[in-house]
């Protein structure tokens, strides 16, 4: 078998298609042609179709509902209500935050399109005429959609079935409306450090409640095998294996009973970590009727009832010296969680990875309180294109600092370079408790100044400014500068779990006698590419060509316990996990050569796709001929085959990192905010595709352009939601999305087997603020210091008009 | 609901089928014709995951009633590939390109894009841009999209020029 044609070194890593090469996608043969398998494509004999009920109301207790003229509908098999899964013990469930929430609403509805009801018929359009025509009769009670007036005296108690209960799944709860108050830090400390500082600035920066609105909705296919007790489930799910797990707890089914599968998933954003009332239903309905069942969101139910995002009131205070150096920083956040508390977090960590809001910066002293409320809105407080709260985090940090630069009249580029944590500060220890595993954050911020002509932009800037003031233009300029440091791969079991289930990531390898292989993992991609470029890991370590490895995800039957994908944790755990069992496949791999070679295992060492005896490479066995070896002879000592399995439980998170810069030119009298640059440079430590890293940068940044200039779900005074459709909730078209320049540095993580961090998250994570930061700036002349956003036309348009700049007579707010 | 007859020409094939008149044209594709390519994204036109070509024109299928299909030339993505079983330029192209990620606007996105190329061959960046205005992707922030594009219609440039 050592017959193949000589080729060179180069030639023989390049034929791998591993580690840093833009290999093309292999999922995209069968999506450019139609031939995904979502989980609407799936259709099973006998399949019925469930549809929601839901509350026209935002507060309100249920009097009454009849069913009657629903189940006359042709077609309709069944409609249920919370007295339906009351025998069952479905009728709530517990949430992933430690709370319940109710699976049809049980008495009460507490925030407008609530599930009410779940019809069940044998098509989509008999379910909706069934929908139309169940009779729920309510009687209103006061909403409540503030959340600073949710813990007043007098305000209306939401959550009837807990109002006694005094101590909440974080902590003692002093309101019926209260959820939690979680600290971190020294808060006497840091308020003694502002107390005594030169200067102290102090602003409220609002994140308003977003959705990740991927484009295909939440959906399941539930189906109850009686025969064989076996229940499946297929779905739009970002954790397949801890959907099993909840599944089992709360069904009691035998967890070996259920199976779950994630097929293709249409994109994720967070939407699709939690646990759903359609899925309970549709599996209930299964088990009751005997056939599969399946519920299909449409997109005013996705945006308005499954996974919101953000909705955090951050009050800060920045300390500093009168030269610019930070000193403190202490922050209150006022937490909108809506009627239960959905938060996709660790358990350990009810505001998520929020204490990262020290960012970037070397600040000797910090404090952070959150209070988590309840409010008449949907539930949720998803991770919306980032790891638990830390868009947050640095939204306010990289706000707060912006502020102390007009505050002090310094440059936002200077006082960050100031305050840098430096490169030989690293491992670095934060003052909320974070240990930063590697950064190099002058290089890459010196990089993009540099790129984009930093000091030039400046100089075009004050010219513009003063055009404007001789009135030649109506335009200002905006330059944002933002600089991030992400909290991603979560995470160490010792203190990362959800539910109890410890945040490990997992890959097995099985090596075919033929010398090509499979590999399956516990994550499951949604659109990043995992089959291409786990498979780029492999090739690496394993020496097999990526393209001769299949690589498999989502169905927990077969694929190894993980705990899924989201929070940029594929990369940074699953991503470990491979490698590690790609260096067990090896390991068993020398033993096998060193018998075929007839040498001490010792003696061999690893040469891209083989075996070498040292000093003598003539002398080999490739990876191809080890395999077969394997399957074919009795090696005295060792099992046959050739398998390996890694539960990868990670040292520490991984911290990725980017300097951003936006210059916008704002037209003050209309308000529209056009991007003329946007600079991205982002550090993921090792590139693994450098193709899908910079699509995946296009895509944060597009995510991140929306969330600052437009996205927004509010509700009116009366609980109504607004900005539920793709009517009146922004998503970019092409005609708004700026063309992007993305750039790189790359400082690997020590701890990781092959120093990666994690990239899908951080544009969206760095990118908010660089945009906010730019539209501030070009007021910033004008002694504007901070606007909430989103910075839509008409809220830029009323800044203009407040700040004088137009005319006309000033809006009403 | 009384059903109607519906008949109408899907890539390239004569099909027919009964229909209630509420039935969208989506529905009917992928439920009764089992063409899972267009994909449903916001079920009020404005995604543009369900667009199908119609006589010639990109329409949004998720906002048509079958009845108006009712005789239409209807092509969907499965039916762009060659009858050889070779890919369309588009389709070589978002591969390529990195046009697409969790995949489930392309059909959409591609089956607007070969419209596109009809009514405007050689388009600039920014009339691809407009162009393709009336269909969202979530993942790829259409950068790549309209480098795909852009790569394709030089493609079929040359293919054409090369069969002159």
């Amino acid at each position: 078998m050592n017959a193949e044609t000589p080729i060179s070194l180069e030639q023989r890593k390049d034929k791998l298609q591993g580690l840093g090469c833009s290999r093309k996608r292999v999922e995209d043969a069968r999506f450019t042609q139609g031939k995904g398998n979502y989980v609407d494509d799936i259709k099973l004999p006998g399949m019925l179709f469930g549809d929601f009920v839901r509350s026209p109301i935002g507060h309100g207790r249920i009097k009454s509902i009849n069913k009657e003229a629903a189940l006359a509908v042709p077609g309709v098999k069944a409609v249920l209500t919370a007295d339906d899964l009351r025998p069952l013990g479905l009728h709530w469930m517990p949430t992933l935050a430690g709370d319940v929430q109710a699976v049809l609403a049980d008495e009460k509805v507490l925030f407008q399109n609530q599930e009410v009801a779940f019809v069940v018929a044998e098509d989509r359009y008999a379910a909706a005429d069934g929908v139309e025509l169940v009779e729920v009769e309510y009687e209103d009670l006061p909403p409540l959609v503030d959340p600073f007036k949710a813990m007043e005296e007098g305000a209306p108690t939401l959550r009837e079935d807990i109002a006694d209960k005094t101590e909440g799944a974080h902590g003692p709860r002093r309101h019926p409306n209260h959820i939690f108050t979680w600290e971190a830090g020294d808060q006497a400390a840091t308020e003694q450090a502002l107390a005594g500082a030169e200067v102290v600035a102090e602003e409220m920066v609002s994140y308003q409640r977003v959705h990740p609105c991927p484009l295909e909705t939440c959906g399941c296919v539930a189906s109850m095998d009686k025969i064989n007790g076996k229940l499946t489930i297929w779905g739009t799910f970002q954790a397949p294996h801890a959907v099993r797990t909840v599944a089992s707890l709360i069904t009691k089914i035998p967890e070996h009973n259920i199976r779950i599968i994630s097929p293709d998933i249409g994109g994720g954003f967070g939407n699709k970590v939690g646990v759903y009332p359609g899925y309970i239903c549709s599996a209930v309905a299964s088990i009751v009727l005997g056939v599969p069942v399946k519920w299909i969101e449409d997109r005013m139910e996705n945006l308005s009832t499954t996974a919101f995002a953000r909705d955090y009131h951050m009050t800060g205070r920045i300390a500093a010296t009168r030269d610019g150096r930070i000193t403190g920083l202490w922050c209150h956040v006022l937490a909108d969680h809506g009627a239960f508390d959905a938060c996709a977090d660790p358990t350990k960590f009810p505001a998520g990875f929020f204490n990262i809001c020290t960012g970037s910066y070397d600040i000797p002293t910090a404090y952070v309180a959150v209070d988590g409320v309840y409010t008449n809105k949907a539930p949720g407080g998803v991770a919306y294109r980032c790891s638990f709260r830390v868009t947050e985090a640095s939204y306010f940090i990289e706000r707060m600092v912006d502020v102390l630069a007009r505050k002090l009249d310094m440059d936002p580029a200077e006082i960050r370079l100031k305050n840098f944590i430096r490169k030989e500060q690293f491992p670095y220890t934060s003052a909320l408790g974070w240990e930063y595993d590697s950064g190099d954050y002058e290089t890459a911020m010196d990089k993009a100044l540099k790129t984009v002509d930093y000091q030039g932009l400046r100089a075009e800037q004050k010219a513009a400014r003063e055009a404007f003031q001789r009135g030649e233009t109506r335009k200002l300029m905006g330059v944002g500068v933002a600089f991030f440091t992400e909290i991603v791969g979560a995470g160490p079991v010792k203190n990362c779990d959800i539910l109890g289930l410890g945040m490990f990531d997992s890959c097995e390898i099985r090596i075919h006698p033929t010398g090509s292989a499979i590999a399956r993992l516990g994550t499951i991609s949604q659109g990043q590419g995992h089959a291409t470029t786990f498979a780029q890991i492999l090739a690496s370590e394993i020496g097999i060509p990526a393209e001769d490895i299949t690589l498999e995800e989502g169905d927990t039957d077969t694929a190894p316990y993980g705990l899924g994908t989201y929070g940029s944790r594929s990369t940074p755990v699953a991503g470990a996990a491979t490698a590690m069992a790609g260096r067990k496949i090896r390991a068993k791999a020398q033993m096998i050569a060193a018998y075929l070679l007839e040498v001490h295992d010792g003696d061999l060492e690893w040469e891209v796709d083989r075996f070498q005896v040292k000093g003598n490479p003539e002398r080999h066995k490739t990876m191809k001929e080890i395999a077969f070896a394997a399957y074919n002879q009795a090696i005295p000592g060792l099992e046959p085959g050739l398998e390996a399995v890694s539960y990868y439980d990670p040292p520490n998170m991984t911290y990725p990192f980017g300097a951003y810069v936006c210059v916008v030119d704002i037209d003050v009298d209309t308000g529209v905010t056009e991007i003329r640059r946007f600079y991205a440079l982002d550090d993921c430590g090792t590139r693994i595709n450098p193709m899908i890293i910079e699509g995946q940068v296009h895509g944060g940044l597009t995510e991140a352009l929306a969330i600052a200039m437009g996205q927004e779900i509010t509700y009116d005074e009366d609980g109504n939601v607004h900005g539920g459709s793709l009517m009146d909730f922004f998503l970019p078209t092409a005609v708004e999305t700026p063309t992007w320049e993305t750039d790189w540095t790359e400082t690997p993580s020590p701890h990781h087997p092959i120093g990666a961090k994690g990239v899908g998250e951080s544009p969206n994570v760095g990118g908010v603020s660089a945009f906010s930061n730019a539209v501030n700036d070009a007021f910033a002349h004008l002694g504007l210091t901070h606007t909430q956003m989103p910075h839509d036309h008409w809220r830029v348009w009323q800044t203009a008009q407040r700040l004088g700049l137009t005319g006309q007579p000033a809006a009403a707010e | 609901m009384s059903k109607m007859h519906v008949k109408m020409t899907v890539n390239g094939s004569q099909v027919e089928g009964l229909a209630e008149p509420r039935t969208l044209l989506i529905h009917f594709l992928r439920e009764q014709l089992g063409l899972t390519g267009p994909h449903i994204g916001c079920d009020t036109s404005h995604c543009g995951a369900c667009t199908v070509d119609l006589d010639g024109k990109s329409v949004k299928s998720c906002t048509l009633f079958v009845a108006q299909a009712n005789g239409a030339e209807v092509t969907t993505i499965e039916g762009l590939a060659a009858a050889d079983g070779s890919l369309h330029p588009l389709q070589e192209a978002f591969r390529e390109h990195h046009g697409l990620q969790c995949g489930f606007c392309t059909p959409g996105m591609i089956t607007r894009a070969y419209r596109l190329l009809q009514e405007n061959p050689t388009p600039s960046d920014e009339e691809i841009r407009f162009g393709m205005s009336g269909n969202l992707c979530r993942c790829t922030g259409y950068q790549n999209i309209v480098k795909a594009i852009r790569a394709a219609a030089a493609e079929m440039a040359a293919g054409k020029e090369a069969a002159e």
